[in-house]
């Protein structure tokens, strides 16, 4: 890309690349990427934060929810090189294993999972309902957390398990 | 890289646009070129080869986002997002019937991606439209149609063509239709104001013409009329399950009563048509007339007058009946 925000158009089948900037989990990345790609590949395949994952790849079942700016987005639909200059957050910048982000020793004390595979993405919608004070009932939970399909079925764990921190949010504001 | 999803898209040149002067003439340059905002509809359709642009322009840095409470009108940029639109004080206080058009619809990710005037742009969610294998008069024209005697339970029964039964999947629509919205359009020679119930073209023999913009034209804003002080509005969504899915039939309703009588009344269908559907015989017969469960069900007979149903969707047709009542008692306040 020149300065002007304009990639070269390709040339038969090698299409022009582009450097975008992304600020990802607090550390700037940049890579030069093919327009096409989407937000979602650059993480896993370009970054190694597998965290993330692909399940529908069509933004129906939100496996690859990130946050995005703070608002919580699918990156399988979300084209990498729109996301210049943004502040992404996946699973793996929510906590470490030593220092669980509230939401994820809540997953484990409920056992709200059970393959696992839509567990990043729950959490991170979760992080995010609690953020935007959607946790006000369970049915508001519920509600809220439509976006992100769980084929085991672990729904009513995973409703616990954000009723258990919005509770303890609710408390540690008294 | 390698990605199935990646390498599937047909390449384009990437554009972010700077100001709306220049995304409006590079589009009308050129007839392969594509906007971009939320991508919820355009990067979707283009991993699955319904959509092939040339050149993709980016419009998201655009100043068209923001909600502008006037005198009597909300102007909403083009590119707020659905939930932006929810959030705002003056929307929910005085128009619910787009707040809950708006949570009512899809998903917190997708409502934080989607804008106000792709919403409005959504393509429809017809199987044979979406999968390039199949006939479809409105992707290909002249293909001809899979729907009309294939799988078509969700598809509409007001509006149609013998060439095209794809419903519009938009709830948002639904609502801004009943409250008469304009949408403000920038060209490269000239700018334009366009209700919302002129703007879409129902098929015809045309099913692949969606709407009256023309190329490289621009949604640029939506201006909703408040409605007046003391109107009951709202929005009722049926569908396969109770959250994140497209309507079955959807009915959006404002009305002014007094006494017991309806001074005013608007009426909007989803999921039943190929366009969001005005219904302005049922309104006729709404307004003057007493807020009771016999005036409902003769609104909801003449809001699917000429319905013409097929063998996979007939049901819709009482279903249309049966959420049209369902809104109204909802709105006035009866039991429902």
């Amino acid at each position: 890309m020149d300065g002007s925000g304009r990639s070269v158009r390709w040339d038969a089948d090698v299409p022009a690349e582009l450097l975008v900037r992304l600020r990802v989990n607090g550390v700037l990345r940049e890579s030069r990427l093919d327009p096409r790609v989407t937000l979602l590949d650059v993480l896993r395949e370009r970054l190694g934060l597998t965290g993330t994952k692909k399940g529908c790849d069509q933004g129906a079942c939100g496996a690859c929810t990130v946050l995005a700016d703070g608002k919580r987005v699918l990156s399988c639909l979300t084209l990498a090189v729109t996301c210049e200059g943004r502040d992404v957050v996946t699973i793996e910048g929510l906590g470490t294993e030593g220092a669980l982000h509230p939401v994820q020793q809540a997953f484990i004390a409920r056992d709200a999972f059970q393959c696992g595979f839509c567990t990043p993405g729950q959490i991170v919608s979760a992080v995010a309902l609690l953020a935007e004070g959607r946790a006000g009932s369970d049915a508001e939970i519920r509600e809220f957390m439509s976006g992100n399909i769980c084929r085991c079925g672990a729904y009513p764990n995973i409703v616990a398990a954000i009723r258990d921190v919005a509770g303890d949010l609710g408390r540690a504001a008294v | 890289m390698t990605s199935q999803g990646t390498l599937a898209v047909r390449p384009f040149e990437y554009i972010r646009a700077a100001d709306v002067r220049q995304a409006v003439a590079t589009a009308a340059a050129d007839p392969a070129a594509a906007f971009l905002a939320g991508g919820t509809t355009q990067v979707d359709l283009m991993k699955d080869g319904v959509l092939g642009p040339q050149v993709l322009i980016d419009i998201t840095n655009l100043p068209l986002r923001g909600v502008i409470a006037g005198r009597g009108l909300v102007s909403v940029g083009a590119l707020t997002t659905m939930e932006e639109l929810a959030a705002h004080p003056v929307v929910a206080e005085r128009l619910p019937v787009v707040r809950q058009s708006l949570l009512l619809a899809a998903s917190p990710q997708l409502r934080n991606m989607a804008t106000v005037a792709g919403n409005l742009l959504q393509r429809t969610r017809c199987r044979y439209y979406r999968d390039v294998s199949c006939a479809c008069n409105k992707r290909v024209p002249g293909s001809g149609c899979g729907a009309l005697n294939g799988h078509h339970r969700m598809h509409a029964i007001l509006g149609t063509s013998e060439h095209c039964i794809a419903t519009h999947a938009s709830d948002l629509a639904v609502a801004l239709v009943a409250l008469d919205a304009m949408v403000r359009i920038r060209g490269a020679d000239r700018e334009r104001a366009v209700p919302l119930t002129e703007f879409y073209r129902t098929p015809g023999d045309t099913p692949s013409v969606e709407n009256v913009l023309e190329r490289g034209e621009l949604i640029t804003s939506v201006e909703v009329p408040l409605l007046p002080e003391g109107t009951r509005s709202g929005y009722l969504k049926v569908r396969d399950r109770a959250s994140y899915e497209f309507a079955l039939a959807s009915a959006a309703a404002a009305l002014v009563i007094t006494d017991g009588v309806m001074r005013d009344a608007r009426v909007a269908l989803g999921g039943l048509a190929t366009v969001p559907w005005r219904a302005r015989a049922a309104e006729d017969i709404l307004r003057g007339a007493p807020a009771t469960p016999e005036t409902f069900a003769a609104a909801a007979e003449a809001a699917l007058d000429g319905a013409s149903p097929r063998a996979g969707n007939a049901y819709k047709v009482e279903l249309g009946k049966r959420t049209v009542v369902r809104a109204l008692s909802m709105v006035a306040g009866l039991p429902g």
